[in-house]
Formats: C-alpha cells, sequence, structure tokens
C-alpha cells in the first residue's frame, strides 16, 4: 500500500534576482513500512522535498498524496488531524524547545494537541512512549539540556512516533550522533518500522547509512532525479555522474585482516 | 624522526571543580608526519588542538608540557616559506620539503630539564595580550615560541566562524602574510592570490575580492586553509575541517590537505571524529575517549589489530559500503 506519492514535484526559489529551480519535477511513492532515501550532494533539494512533504512550504507545482488523499487541498482541522500522521525528525529536532523544557512536556504537547490522551491519562503515556524508545521512564522530570545528544534523539523519535503516523521524514537524523550512538538509534528505527509499520523518508548524505537502513534511493543532482532504484543495488553500480561521484568520495575502510 | 612536539602528561580542566577534559595525555608528534587523533564527542580531541595551538580559554585549568622543537630559521621573521612564495630563493636550502626540519638547523625551543608546569594564570598575570600560545609557555625563550598563525595553521570546523564577513577574502589571507612574513600589502596580496590558487579556487582574480558570504561552504573552506598555511607554518592543525560538508566535497578538502601538507613538507594533526576518513590521511592514528589517550599507532596497525577493545568497536560501527546493512541483521521486511 502507497503511504506517500509524490509527482512532479516542484519549487523554485531566487538566488542573486534570478529564479532557479530547488527541487525539479520530482516525482516517488513510499509504502508501508519501506525506508526510502534522499541523497546527493549538498544543496541538491534534499531538505526542500522533505519540507514540501510536511508542507512547511508550498510547492510551485505537483502533487502530494499522503495516505490516499490530495495533501495540498487538505485545511484546517482536516489538514491537523492527517499531520499527526506524518511526523519528523530532524538533525537536532530539539534545539527549537526551551532547554529547560521537561523531557515529559516534550512528548506531553502532541498527545494534547492531537487529543491523545486525557489529562490524566498523559503521565502513563508519556512513560511508556519512553520505554518503547529504550529510555528510562524516570528521564520525564530532566531538562532538554540535562540529557545527551543521543537520549534527545530518543526523545525526538518517541515525540514523533506519540501520535502513532504512517510516515516519518528524517532529515539527517543521525548526522550529528557518535557512531556507537548512530548504530543503537538506526536499531530502534528500524526496530519500530518492524513492530508499527512505519515508512520513512531517510534523507541523509551518507551512503553508509542509507545503505545499511534503506530499502530503495534517490540521488539528487540540483534539484532533479538523477537515479533511483534499489538502495544496495544503486549504491553498488551506480549510473548517475553525481551517483558515481557520490560513491567515489565515501571513505572506505581498508582493512586487511577483518 | 625528529618529534616536532611532544605532549607530557597534559591535562585540562575548563573550570576548576570540573572534570577533566583531558587526562594525563602524552605523545610525540614527529616532523613531517600525518597524526589523525579521533575520538566520539566529549573525547578532548578539540582539547587537544587547541592546547596544542595555545587556545585554550583563559580559566581553563592547564598541567603538563607541550615542548617545541623548531628550527629558530623557521621562527625568524623574515623566514619566507618555499612553496608560498617559489621566487624568493634564499631560504629554500633550509626547509626542503622532504626534511622540513633537517639537522642543519639549530634545533632551539627544548626547555630546560625542569619543566615547569603550562600555566594560563602566569599569562593573566604578565598583562599582555597576544596569542594565547605564548602566555601559556613563559618558560620558552621569546623567539622560540611558536605562533598561532607563523608556526601553526588551524583550520576550524566551521569556515563561516574564522572568516570575517565583512572582509574581502584576499585580505584575509594577505593579513595572515603580513602580520607573520613582515611582508608589505602589494606583497601580501599577490602571495594571497598565489594561495587561493594553490587551494584550486577558480579565478583567483575575482575570489580576491569576494566576501565570505558569496562563497560556498566548501569554497569558504578552501579560503581558511589557505589563511591557515599563509605564513608557512610547521604544523597545520585541521579541527572536525571537513565536517560540516558534504561527501564530495569533503573528499576534495581531504585531498587539498594531503597535496599541501605533502608540498610544504608540513606536518599534520587531523582531527576527526571519522575513523575511517582519518585512514584514508594519516600515517598515525591516535584514539581518545573521555579525555584518555587509550591507543596510537600506525594507521595499518590501527584498522587491522587494534589493540584496545574501544577501538575495535569503533571499527565496527562504522557503517562503510560493504558493510552487512542493518536491515539483514534485523530481518525487517518491505
Ligand atoms: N528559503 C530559501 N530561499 C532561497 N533558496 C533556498 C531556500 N531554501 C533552500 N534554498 C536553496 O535551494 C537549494 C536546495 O537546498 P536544500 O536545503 O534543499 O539542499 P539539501 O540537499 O538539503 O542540502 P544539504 O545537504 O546541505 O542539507 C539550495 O540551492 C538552497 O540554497
Ligand atoms: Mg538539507
Amino acid at each position: 500500500m502507497t503511504v506517500l506519492a509524490v509527482s512532479n514535484l516542484a519549487k523554485r526559489y531566487r538566488r542573486g534576482g534570478k529564479p532557479f529551480a530547488a527541487v525539479d519535477d520530482v516525482s516517488f511513492e513510499i509504502g508501508r513500512a519501506e525506508t526510502l532515501a534522499l541523497a546527493g550532494p549538498s544543496g541538491s533539494g534534499k531538505s526542500t522535498i522533505a519540507r514540501l512533504v510536511l508542507r512547511l512550504i508550498e510547492p510551485d507545482a505537483g502533487r502530494i498524496d499522503f495516505e490516499g488523499a490530495d495533501f495540498l487541498a487538505l485545511s484546517g482541522a482536516a489538514l491537523r488531524a492527517r499531520r499527526a500522521r506524518l511526523q519528523m525528525v530532524f538533525q537536532d529536532p530539539l534545539a527549537a524547545f526551551n532547554p529547560r523544557a521537561t523531557v515529559a512536556r516534550v512528548l506531553d504537547d502532541p498527545l494534547r494537541i492531537h487529543n491523545i490522551a486525557s489529562r490524566a491519562e498523559r503521565p502513563r503515556r508519556i512513560a511508556a512512549l519512553l520505554e518503547r524508545v529504550g529510555l528510562d521512564a524516570s528521564l520525564a522530570s530532566r531538562a532538554i539540556h540535562e540529557i545527551s545528544g543521543g537520549q534527545r534523539q530518543r526523545v525526538a523519535i518517541a515525540r514523533a512516533i506519540a501520535t502513532r503516523p504512517s510516515l516519518i521524514v528524517l532529515d539527517e537524523a543521525v548526522s550529528a550522533l557518535d557512531v556507537s550512538v548512530r548504530g543503537q538509534i538506526l536499531e530502534l528505527l528500524l526496530d519500530l518500522q518492524r513492530q508499527e509499520r512505519i515508512a520513512y523518508l531517510f534523507i541523509s548524505h551518507d551512503l553508509g547509512v542509507i545503505r545499511a537502513v534503506a530499502h530503495r534511493i534517490i540521488v539528487l543532482d540540483s534539484g532533479r532525479v538523477a537515479e533511483s532504484g534499489d538502495a544496495r543495488a544503486v549504491i553498488a553500480n551506480p549510473q548517475s555522474a553525481i551517483g558515481k561521484a557520490l560513491v567515489a568520495a565515501t571513505p572506505r575502510l581498508t582493512r586487511s585482516r577483518p | 624522526m625528529t618529534a616536532l612536539l611532544s605532549i607530557r602528561d597534559l591535562s585540562v580542566r575548563y573550570r576548576r571543580d570540573g572534570v577533566g577534559a583531558l587526562k594525563g595525555v602524552s605523545l610525540h608528534v614527529e616532523a613531517g608526519e600525518r597524526l589523525a587523533i579521533i575520538g566520539e564527542s566529549g573525547s578532548g580531541k578539540s582539547t587537544l588542538a587547541l592546547a596544542v595551538a595555545g587556545l585554550l580559554a583563559k580559566g581553563a585549568v592547564i598541567d603538563g608540557t607541550i615542548e617545541w622543537t623548531i628550527p629558530k630559521s623557521q621562527t625568524s621573521h623574515s623566514f619566507a616559506p618555499l612553496s608560498v612564495l617559489p621566487d624568493i630563493s634564499p631560504t629554500r636550502g633550509e626547509i626542503e620539503p622532504s626534511s622540513p626540519l633537517s639537522p642543519i638547523s639549530n634545533v632551539v625551543g627544548e626547555m630546560p630539564a625542569a619543566k615547569p608546569p603550562i600555566s594560563p594564570l602566569v599569562g593573566e598575570m604578565s598583562g599582555r595580550t597576544e596569542g594565547g600560545a605564548v602566555e601559556r609557555q613563559p618558560s620558552h625563550p621569546r623567539d622560540t615560541i611558536p605562533h598561532l598563525g607563523r608556526d601553526i595553521g588551524f583550520v576550524f570546523q566551521d569556515p563561516s566562524s574564522s572568516l570575517d564577513p565583512v572582509m574581502p577574502v584576499g585580505k584575509q589571507i594577505a593579513e595572515v602574510a603580513r602580520a607573520h612574513l613582515g611582508l608589505g600589502w602589494p606583497q601580501s596580496m599577490t602571495l594571497a592570490k598565489t594561495l587561493l590558487d594553490r587551494v584550486r579556487l577558480p579565478s583567483p582574480d575575482a575570489v580576491l575580492y569576494a566576501y565570505p558570504h558569496q562563497l560556498s561552504g566548501g569554497q569558504k573552506q578552501r579560503v581558511a586553509i589557505a589563511a591557515a598555511i599563509a605564513a608557512g607554518p610547521k604544523l597545520l592543525i585541521a579541527d572536525e575541517a571537513t565536517s560540516a560538508l558534504d561527501t564530495i566535497v569533503q573528499a576534495e578538502i581531504v585531498a587539498l590537505i594531503r597535496r599541501l601538507v605533502a608540498e610544504d613538507g608540513m606536518t599534520l594533526l587531523f582531527i576527526s571524529h571519522d575513523i575511517a576518513l582519518a585512514a584514508t590521511l594519516a600515517d598515525r592514528i591516535a584514539v581518545l575517549r573521555h579525555g584518555e589517550l587509550i591507543e596510537l599507532g600506525e594507521t595499518d596497525q590501527i584498522l587491522n589489530a587494534p589493540r584496545h577493545a574501544y577501538t575495535r568497536s569503533l571499527l565496527d560501527a562504522h557503517l562503510g559500503l560493504d558493510a552487512r546493512p542493518l536491515l539483514d541483521r534485523q530481518g525487517a521486511s518491505a
């Protein structure tokens, strides 16, 4: 089943007075419990696509169908209700929060805003969410600035899954993490995907990370799709110039005695 | 090989009551080598880089010694680096790129037998306003103290933070040459243009007068590198210099650093969280964890026969293009 279908998406910005296409005629689909990766050099349009899909910005052309509905046509209560099913995790998503806000507060918001649990019920739900992402429930009373980067990203994931989404947009969600923590967060994402059948639009500049978790990949170049396909097949044998350059630039760990 | 710098029992705390950012680190940096310092966040790698460059914040509590061996000829202000001014030849014989610290130069700058700890307090009390390196190494004779900019080039992660947003980049590079090489403005600007060409910026004539915001992240980092090597430093420190760049630009900057270090016979301290990236460049790799030096060895040994379990765990956590995808290990389905 298709969760998200994007067709002929376009977004233009102006640079030095001249319009240019940040996203140019991009189409793709994501199925349930599927991970689609967006790869490409800096400025190729990855984050712009993420923002368009989340409707943080409006496209100049194209269509977005989410869970079978015309997402761009939604407004008001219908849009709010649908938004609960579409969540996001960014590189440091909690940076936007007051650092003195507690973890409980950060998780309480979506439960309250989307009427998911009554006030009395919420503390229990928050504890369950924390446990679901591998955190101790006692963390709830801690301030955001008092927890580690890895713990913050787990809280961000807990916040994202609080509304039972069918799709999570992850924009460089593991890029700032230490490698040991990164592995654990990726495992958590895969585990959630298996259990809850969540689809991911997974943006990363790191082909190694993409290869570890993504089913399919789209390689972008200057806002256009340079190539797409099975993630491992594309990375093993890239066809586009930009795909080849990305693979060639990825550092190899050559161990003669692994 | 001669040690360019010997770090002995270096400990740093950022606050008097704080935990150690570095705990008793000892290592030699050989002249001409490319040494990578790797570790995860909070491991102390930037603290080590800043300590070497004399850039630690005033309040930092520093113990231990950093001992330099810098040939006198190269710390004098009349010194003109070979690579930077190719047509000024008198000093050439002293710094063959292959043996930048050859014994024909006087080796000075070794500390006396009794080495007082490096103390930022001395600098504070003296009331001087020069660079930290001067203040923190009070036991050095004045002319053997390594100067940031002149003897040490430093490249930071974020080029925007090291470049002045309202000054043309050519002038920023020329400023370094003027300050440390005693050149006049016209000469410094000529040198800046040569440097922009050396870091492979397209049309150096135009870039000379460009402002940082007109350049991409990768181009800004090239400018920052040009400024860092403008005075012909012996030591180039790159602290996560490619971490903010995309994979393709990162590979280009690493190739640039490799070439410049070879051409100028510089010693390189390459600070990175990425062991695979570090391994593409380094002769030796030092692994830091929680402020301690866990392991130090030839790159080949670190990759193929790590002695410490932590080093092994870092290698295993690397997600390479040949690793078994987590997807398979988990048996997830689409
Ligand atoms: N609000 C905006 N106004 C003008 N130009 C923009 C805006 N947002 C993005 N752009 C431009 O659109 C292009 C695509 O940017 P985008 O952020 O999508 O790239 P990206 O692939 O996410 O890059 P990175 O890997 O650096 O995150 C770039 O040229 C960028 O400068
Ligand atoms: Mg982006």
